[in-house]
């Protein structure tokens, strides 16, 4: 696999979890556990943001990206990807 | 407000073309249990859930469901790409191509556009999240459907990934539930009823207080 499908994947995988420790805290807002799943893969999150966007542009519409904004229209987009 | 992300929840890997399950696939795109259903509904009802939990779990379980909404769609685009005319009619999609090209559309596995008679809104929060549930189930549902019609490896891989989603919202939308239910025994006045069966109000689930309340 390509340096940048890798890293892509992994921000998929670590983003998913995310969500899913969410919805878990939406009804069990106390559970301490979740909390602390849910702040690590954040830190994770925001670690591996900036490596995915140096080969693929912002992925962010506007203010978290540090990446140069006239690569928001560069292709693909997420229907186009090619694997 | 919305921030669009580029890129899809999960990756979508498609190279066959494969126009007649394309057209039945673009029904969890604007079918009756599709993705823009749900999203519409959940994200519709949030506005008068009165309880705080099932607020936040309408809102960030409408805003997934346009992450689906999609890859369903990035899968339909990529099942059609390229077709000719002749190629569409003949896997039944003539009347689309007629009306469509090879745009996607919002409609169902007939060609029915979507309505929004599809969803509710009942302003009661057992009603609306009983709604929930049983969308929930009729999309997983669904997904087994399209699973068993199609042979694509790559594609069942994401219908499964889908189908799972839903069994986790249903999930949820059911503990919402139970905590509604016992916010309606704590505060009667809040939600205009007054005398309410406690035990009658839980026989029908299997959660426990336990499961929810620390």
């Amino acid at each position: 696999m390509h340096k940048a499908n890798q890293l892509m994947y992994k921000l998929q995988e670590l983003q998913f979890s995310a969500l899913e420790v969410r919805l878990y805290l939406d009804t069990h807002p106390f559970d301490q556990k979740a909390q602390q799943d849910f702040s690590t893969l954040t830190y994770h999150i925001m670690q591996i943001m900036p490596q995915v966007e140096q080969y693929y542009g912002p992925l962010l519409q506007y203010g978290y990206s540090k990446e140069n904004p006239v690569r928001w229209i560069e292709e693909p987009w997420p229907w186009e990807y090619k694997y | 407000m919305w921030i669009y992300e580029k890129k899809l929840q999960m990756p979508i890997h498609i190279v066959k073309q494969d126009l007649r399950v394309a057209k039945y696939l673009v029904t969890q795109y604007g079918g009756p249990d599709g993705e823009l259903s749900a999203a519409l509904r959940y994200l519709n009802q949030r506005y008068t859930m009165p309880n705080k939990q099932a607020k936040a779990l309408l809102t960030d379980i409408g805003t997934e469901e346009l992450g689906h909404l999609e890859m369903i769609a990035t899968m339909v685009y990529k099942l059609v790409k390229g077709a000719t005319a002749q190629e569409m009619r003949a896997a039944g999609l003539g009347s689309h191509y007629a009306e469509h090209r090879d745009a996607l559309f919002y409609s169902d596995a007939n060609g029915n556009p979507w309505t929004a008679s599809y969803i509710q809104a009942k302003g009661e929060p057992i009603a609306d999240l009983v709604e929930d549930i049983a969308a929930e189930e009729k999309a997983r549902v669904t997904y087994e459907n399209l699973i068993r019609l199609t042979d694509d490896p790559e594609l069942i891989k994401g219908l499964q990934f889908l189908r799972e989603r839903e069994v986790v919202h249903s999930q949820r939308f059911r503990e919402a539930l139970y905590l509604v239910r016992e916010d309606m025994v704590k505060y009667k006045n809040k939600y205009e009823i007054d005398n309410v069966e406690v035990k009658d109000m839980f026989k029908d689930t299997n959660i426990t207080p336990k499961d929810i309340l620390e």
